[in-house]
């Protein structure tokens, strides 16, 4: 059975697209802090969590809630549901972050809020959390978005049968550098029994992959 | 004690990134924990950071914590009787 892309979101400089319609953008913002809690506040999303994150959770957080908003995700069971993501910096935000509270030895006052998220995981932790899923996940780190990573990763999920949906793609924050992009992933009859969406399906696979990705640098 | 209430709403709200809470939506007496602000397990530990960073006091036994973290008037009162 073939997979499809039937939802997808991309944020690249500040600027955020949900199946290729812009959502947001405003040209004012300079830092990710402002832009995010700008689409956070634009989007009504209510979850206080979100305050509490650190830059990729917040990134990966946002990017998977326009996603999955109009998704039926919860048609899946729990455990058949799966997150596959990857990015170049793993949590090094965060780490720098953490690594000011401990290099002077007479202020040494690591934070416990900011200590936890020194794992680039913790993203899919809180994206499960928020959605309910509890299958399959990995979180890869490459120099690069490796679509045929992605795609070969994700299909052999799809084909051992763990996992009946899937969220995956590449979430990348260091300081004010951003970049997202979170695929939904389907097995063809599961998208013929969805009504028609905003977004006509594309086959799963590296190239679709790459050119939803890059659209922008077209 | 009612300046040291108001600072300390403020301190708690930074250091656990209350974003939407203002200082007056604190009750001083309700329930950090549980209800009230809904805070978790790392907010407590951020909270017992709060203490020795701010106020130079360090919780010794953690089965205190319960008591002292009850509410910002039972910090307030913990810290006044324990202030460096």
């Amino acid at each position: 059975m073939r997979q499809f892309i039937t939802a997808y979101t991309l944020i690249d400089g500040f600027k955020c697209m949900v199946n290729g319609r812009l959502l947001f953008y405003q040209e004012n913002i300079l830092t990710f802090a402002d832009f995010i809690k700008a689409l956070y506040k634009q989007e009504q999303v209510n979850y206080p969590k979100f305050y509490k994150m650190d830059a990729l959770g917040k990134l990966g957080f946002i990017a998977s809630e326009l996603l999955l908003r109009n998704k039926d995700i919860k048609s899946y069971p729990p455990e058949l549901t799966g997150v596959v993501l990857s990015n170049s910096s793993s949590s090094l935000d965060t780490d720098i972050a953490h690594n000011e509270t401990i290099r002077n030895r007479e202020h040494y006052f690591p934070s416990p809020s900011v200590f936890v998220y020194t794992l680039p995981n913790i993203v899919i932790g809180e994206i499960c959390i928020r959605n309910g899923i509890k299958g399959e996940n990995a979180f890869l780190v490459s120099e690069s978005f490796n679509s045929e990573l992605i795609a070969g990763y994700v299909t052999d999920l799809f084909s051992r049968e763990l996992v009946k949906g899937c969220l995956c793609g590449w979430i990348e924050v260091l300081g004010n550098r951003c970049e997202a992009f979170l695929a939904w992933v389907e097995n063809q009859a599961d998208v013929a029994e969805t009504k028609p969406g905003p977004f006509n399906p594309v086959p799963f696979d590296a190239e679709h992959l790459k050119l939803l990705k890059n659209q922008n640098d077209r | 004690m009612e300046e040291l209430i108001e600072k300390l709403k403020k301190e708690v709200i930074e250091q656990l990134n209350l974003e939407d809470i203002k200082p007056e939506d604190i009750n001083p007496d309700s329930p950090l924990f549980g209800e009230g602000l809904g805070l978790d397990s790392i907010d407590a530990l951020e909270l017992i950071v709060l203490l020795e960073k701010n106020y130079g006091i360090k919780i010794e036994d953690p089965k205190d914590g319960k008591k002292i973290f009850f509410s910002i008037r039972s910090m307030a009162e913990y810290i006044t009787a324990n202030k460096k």
